[in-house]
């Protein structure tokens, strides 16, 4: 499986990444070497081996259902949630138009 | 009066608590300290009104004839991944600038609890994606080290918590916090002469500390030594409801559980961590580790961890994966940067904000793991890696009934040149192939300093423990940190 500057191209657009031509071929070769490298995990038998999916044995619990279970968490944010914004207006986020 | 920057965490709690000096005597040194230092570039935002005002406080507490809190008159250096109320945080990346948190990061809040202060923010590899502290948005951090024989080449400190090492073996902080997602707390303490230890993976809360592979990331200290290490993650650790990762469990009291004597510890030594290729010193400082652990009275086993060399590059699976889909929040809308070219409808906008904020190596990364991700390539390296992950984990459980820790070296080298890596991203990411495996494991590790090299330049020895076990990983450390009578620190050019 090689790399391709095509191949870049796509997964940048996929990422929502704007990519330009000379960067594309720059990184090309870059994932295709590593791409290569992580190939040799190919060579594992992992028939029957199940994917690990939480490193320390947990539980997952679940919150109250009540509103506010925790204050930190809760709602009643929307002043602190703006506050960073680079764009609001009347506490509504903004974004170029979306549709024509 | 001793320079009280020459004190660490310990000395400064003890001395405030009996009267020594003020707290506030010590917050002013290190702020001077930090404000000399601007060389170094390890610190991306200094706050010396908040170490000042702990310090006031401490000393108020104790004129008042209160009993102290853990860490009162203790000022540290807080790495900028952990978002910190009303002072900005930027994962050292352009993305975030001007993201001022209006919320606290559960790890900054429980040491703020104990009484610590904040000298400020730590500069990073940017959103912890590195192994020199190349990848920041604001400068490189220099190391405070040089090669012995009057070379003047600047020192990769580390990455990616390389403010925080560069910060404490300066002598800018007694202690600092670092993140560690594949040997990032392990592998700087090493280049840097200082101790640090990653625990557990749950210990410590990941709440309001920005993610980068959610699956590894782990918060830890950096400080000079073992017991300063135990005082501050013992301060950091603990429970917490809004991290569905976090373990309910009580935080030991670890500082209180140290002893250096090992007898009836079986100590490790995985065959596949002689890697060939790796310099002679390596080698021989890895034996002292052995020797001086037998000393400690703890008896030396052979084990094998088979898929040791996989873990590299499943790492360089999981971790990108994870922060593709963790960074997809970057998107120019809530925080952060944004970028509109002219004319430009809402793809666009995301497309050109994320161009420009995001670093190279974030990039790569990104593009990695959208990619590895992907359809039709999911199941054969996603999935693969996660089933290998499970063999590297089950290698450690089979090692650990013949063994209650392992003992391996930190970095297959000294730090190198900045500059000297950044050229070739897989010459960089092999540089952590002995901290790697473990934090795909989960488990506690910690470097502590074994020597010098021939360059007069600092290497570390790594502990690991069994999931839980950070007492016998601090311990084995101690025992190392006796016995190595490491005393060395950089000289001040900066």
């Amino acid at each position: 499986m090689s790399v391709d500057t095509t191949t870049v191209k796509k997964i940048a657009g996929l990422a929502r990444i704007a990519i330009t031509d000379d960067d594309a071929a720059r990184i090309a070769p870059e994932l295709d070497n590593i791409l290569g490298w992580i190939e040799q995990l190919g060579e594992v038998d992992t028939s029957g081996v199940e994917p690990m999916t939480a490193v320390i044995p947990n539980v997952l619990r679940l919150r109250d259902d009540v509103i506010d279970a925790d204050p930190l968490t809760g709602g009643g944010k929307r002043d602190q949630l703006m506050k960073n914004a680079p764009q609001g207006e009347h506490g509504f986020f903004t974004v170029p138009k979306v549709i024509e | 009066m001793a320079d009280l920057t020459d004190l660490g965490v310990a000395a400064i709690r003890d001395g405030v608590r009996l009267g020594e000096f003020s707290a506030v005597e010590v917050a002013d040194a290190f702020v001077v300290k930090v404000a000399q230092a601007k060389a170094l570039n390890a610190f991306l935002v200094e706050t010396p009104d908040h170490a000042l005002a702990a310090a006031r406080q401490a000393d108020a507490a104790r004129a008042a004839g209160e009993v102290l809190k853990p860490l009162a008159g203790v000022p540290i250096g807080m790495k900028d991944l952990f978002c910190t109320a009303g002072v900005a945080t930027t994962a050292a990346s352009h993305i975030l600038e001007g993201f001022v948190p209006t919320y606290e990061s559960t790890v900054s809040q429980n040491l703020w609890d104990a009484g610590a202060g904040m000298l400020g923010k730590l500069n990073m590899d940017q959103f912890a994606m590195g192994s020199s502290n190349e990848t920041s948005a604001f400068g490189n951090v220099i190391s405070p080290w040089r090669r012995s024989g009057g070379s003047n080449a600047d020192l990769a400190p580390g990455g990616s918590s390389g403010g925080s090492s560069t910060a404490v073996s300066a002598r800018l902080c007694p202690g600092a916090t670092g993140t560690d997602t594949g040997g990032s707390i392990r592998q700087p303490a090493a280049f840097t002469g200082i101790s640090g230890i990653k625990p557990t993976y749950g210990r410590c809360s990941r709440w309001g500390t920005i993610a980068f592979a959610s699956s590894l990331d782990q918060a830890g200290p950096m400080a000079r030594d073992v017991r300063d290490c135990a005082i501050l993650l013992e301060a950091m650790s603990g429970f917490d409801a809004k991290d569905g990762t976090s373990l309910k469990l009580d935080v030991p009291k670890w500082e209180h559980g140290l002893s250096s004597n090992l007898s009836g510890l079986r100590v490790g030594i995985p065959k596949e961590y002689r890697i060939d290729g790796s310099p002679e010193e390596i080698d021989a400082l890895w034996q002292r580790g052995i020797d001086w652990l037998k000393d400690a009275g703890a008896e030396i086993v052979d084990v094998s961890l088979p898929h040791t060399k996989y873990a590299l590059p499943a790492y360089y699976i999981i971790a990108p994966a994870e922060a593709s889909s963790n960074l997809a929040r970057y998107d120019g809308v809530r925080y952060g940067l944004r970028d509109l070219p002219e004319g430009a409808g809402l793809q666009d906008m995301y497309a050109a904000t994320r161009a420009d904020g995001f670093g190279a190596e974030v990039k790569r990364r990104i593009l990695i793991g959208t990619y590895v991700l992907s359809a039709g390539f999911y199941d054969a390296y996603f999935t693969q890696a996660s089933k290998i992950r499970t063999l590297i984990a089950r290698d450690f459980e089979q090692a650990f009934t013949q063994c209650d820790v392992i003992l391996t070296p930190t970095a297959p080298s000294a730090a190198f040149a900045l500059g000297e890596k950044s050229a070739d991203p897989l010459a960089m990411y092999l540089n952590d192939v002995f901290t790697v495996p473990s934090s795909l494991a989960g488990l506690p590790a910690m470097s502590v300093p074994g020597g010098l090299d021939k360059q007069g330049l600092p290497l570390g020895l790594q502990i690991i423990g069994k999931p839980l076990d950070e007492q016998g990983v601090l311990n084995a450390g101690l025992a190392i940190e006796e016995r190595a009578g490491f005393t060395a620190r950089p000289e001040a050019w900066w």
